[in-house]
């Protein structure tokens, strides 16, 4: 069933791969879909990420990434097509899968009216964690933020790029193999982005796969495979540097724009 | 249960951490409470009437001493003419005048009827009837006393002795304490929980829990947890102040009364999923809740107005309102001592079911797929 299918995935995804079950891939959607009555949010799309890679969702706003996230995190039932992350089908499995991932939404999560410890805590109980763990996790997620003092301060208090940080920290607070981050840094300072993606890139080192949407070219950049949505599908996917030689860009800014130009 | 319990442990923090709420939530009712137990009070004292006498006789005079003698009117006004009526209702110097016509003592001696007139404010419905009928009695024994005086000692052949059971001194607070419970706990379950709902998945929260392995199931419970905590302790600090400060009696069973709460408590919460599930914003669902449980239960219950005396289409409108069974039920267990109502809570039962089912599922739906 599935080596008939694995026809549509690109063909850059498999060069590695010798198997073709969808557990060698941290996600593979096979021609996702996804309506809202008339309008086809996300159209037929074909990707697979491997595990430890940053892959790059980008796309401008309303091009369909959010709806495909929300589809690989169970939020959402495909009208078509079929995806499994960590080789467990989206429309079968979604409760299963939960357990395994972190996602950070596109809206600010954490609750104002609690404390950072007190978020923390929410996030590590809802995921079962015990309360040790939950003690010790925050205590390590606190210090590397450098916000152990601050750990009974309501979280409103908190500068956006801090609260950005914190709600990463509360996502993977479990230690999910795979982190689904939709647009983390929008409207955070160049400075907190920086410090953010430093975030990523640690997790991404210690075997996290992170998929992030983002439309900032910069954060694009720093991503090992990159795909672009134009209104719903996947119009191109490689890693930076192969997709600036095949578009003749000097950066990400110059690719997405003739992409999204064609 | 650790997923509800961490869940329940927010919710519960974020109902402590809006004080805001925390003093309406626990403070209204209990302002209603004695604002209803003491300030408005169905009884009429001091009614203040205007005089208009004609006749200045000595028997116009005792008309007048024998209406005011028991303190429920006072001669507020002694009008000059006619004239003064209109304008004395107008400054509301007077809910009623008597009118005693020039002649008055002399018609007494000599005619077999003689007449006064009563002149009533009927702007004020429910006052108007009470006048009438105290002005009315006050009537009636002057003339007992006036046929005793012309044929001597006089018995009335029916005399009507009138006790009112169950609450003797016709106390507000017992009327209404039952009353404010239904309300307290239809609005706390009902209104909070489906604003505590609607505000997380306004604010993307609701978004983020839903990416969790909680269950549907798991996110009602530890949503609606807290809050029921929240209504059972307002329902026994009403409970207890209506019963110390008040004393409304309770002479049916606590554990039966328990019982018909719990139901009751079923339906509240499933009319504020169901709220929670057709609205989008924190207005909308409170809006929405206040359109479903507080007005209804307010007016259509029997809590305050009786039904009985309500126009045919909102008696039969009263019948869906969950509060009109529950209100019954609960005067019928602390007042009448009458604990077992098959009929009112067969009909609880069978809401609490249909409103939960219908409501669980539309919850689930919502908060699936949008």
């Amino acid at each position: 069933m599935i080596s008939a299918d694995i026809d549509t995935v690109p063909k850059t995804a498999l060069d590695n791969t010798d198997s073709s079950a969808p557990t060698d891939f941290a996600v593979l959607a096979n021609k996702l879909t996804r309506r809202f009555g008339n309008f086809t949010a996300v159209d037929h799309i074909d990707l697979a990420v491997k595990p430890g890679e940053i892959f790059g969702f980008l796309g401008a706003n309303g091009a369909g990434k959010t709806t495909a996230i929300r589809m690989f995190c169970g939020l959402l039932k495909p009208s078509g097509g079929e995806a499994w992350v960590h080789g467990l089908s989206i429309k079968k499995k979604a409760e299963v899968i939960k357990r395994k991932i972190g996602y950070m939404s596109q809206k600010f999560s954490l609750y104002n009216d609690l404390t950072i410890y007190e978020n923390l805590e929410f996030y590590g109980g809802i995921y079962g964690l015990k309360k040790s763990e939950i003690k010790e996790r925050s205590k390590e997620l606190l210090d590397n933020m450098g916000l152990q003092e601050y750990r009974n301060k309501l979280t409103s208090a908190l500068p956006l790029g801090f609260k950005q940080r914190l709600a990463l920290g509360s996502a993977m607070f479990h230690r999910p193999s795979i982190l689904f981050l939709d647009e983390p840094t929008s409207g955070v300072d160049p400075v907190a982005r920086r410090i953010f993606w430093e975030m990523i890139y640690e997790l991404s080192e210690n075997g996290t796969t992170v998929f992030v949407t983002t439309h900032y070219m910069d954060e694009a950049e720093y991503c090992d495979r990159v795909s672009i949505m134009v209104k719903g599908r996947i119009a191109a996917m490689d890693s930076p540097a192969e997709l600036k030689k095949k578009w003749n860009g000097a950066n990400m800014q110059e690719v997405f724009l003739k992409v999204v130009e064609t | 249960m650790k997923r509800i319990i961490a869940l329940a442990r927010k919710e519960f923090l974020h109902i402590i951490r809006d004080t805001r709420t925390l003093v309406i939530v626990f403070l209204w009712p209990l302002i209603m409470l004695f604002l209803f137990g003491y300030a408005i009070n169905f009884e009429l004292t001091d009614l203040p009437v205007g005089i208009l006498d004609y006749d200045h006789s000595a028997s116009s005079r005792e008309l007048i001493r024998e209406a005011t003698s028991s303190g429920f009117i006072v001669a507020s006004e002694y009008l000059e003419s006619r004239d003064e009526i209109n304008s004395g209702f107008r400054k509301g110097k007077f809910k009623a005048v008597f009118v005693i016509p020039r002649g008055y003592e002399l018609d007494l001696l000599k005619e077999p009827v003689t007449k006064v007139q009563i002149i009533i404010d009927g702007a004020d419905g429910a006052t108007a009837a009470t006048v009438d009928n105290y002005l009315k009695a006050v009537m009636a024994r002057l003339n007992l006393k006036l046929i005793e005086e012309a044929i001597g000692k006089a018995e009335p052949p029916i005399e009507a002795r009138i006790r009112f059971l169950f609450n003797p001194q016709l106390v507000s607070a017992n009327f209404i304490v039952p009353g404010i419970i239904a309300l307290v706990l239809v609005m706390i379950c009902a209104l909070l929980t489906s604003i505590a709902i609607a505000r997380e998945i306004e604010t993307g929260t609701m978004e983020q829990i839903l990416a969790t392995p909680i269950l549907p199931s798991q996110i009602i419970l530890g949503k609606v947890l807290p809050y029921l905590f929240v209504a059972a302790v307002n329902a026994a600090i009403i409970l207890l102040v209506g019963h110390l400060v008040f004393k409304v009696p309770m002479n049916g069973s606590w554990l039966a009364l328990a019982g018909y709460c719990t139901l009751y408590l079923l339906i509240s919460l499933g009319l504020g999923l169901m709220v929670s599930s057709i609205s989008k914003t924190q207005q909308v669902a409170m809006m929405m809740a206040l359109m479903a449980t507080l007005l209804p239960t307010l007016l259509l219950s029997g809590f305050i107005f009786p039904r009985e005396s309500m126009p045919l289409v909102l008696q039969y409108l009263s019948y869906i309102v969950p509060a009109t069974y529950f209100v019954e039920v609960i005067r019928g267990v602390m007042l009448i001592g009458r604990n077992y109502f098959p009929f009112e809570a067969g009909i609880m039962f069978g809401m609490a079911v249909l409103l939960l089912a219908i409501s669980a599922r539309m919850f689930k739906v919502r908060l699936s797929d949008d």
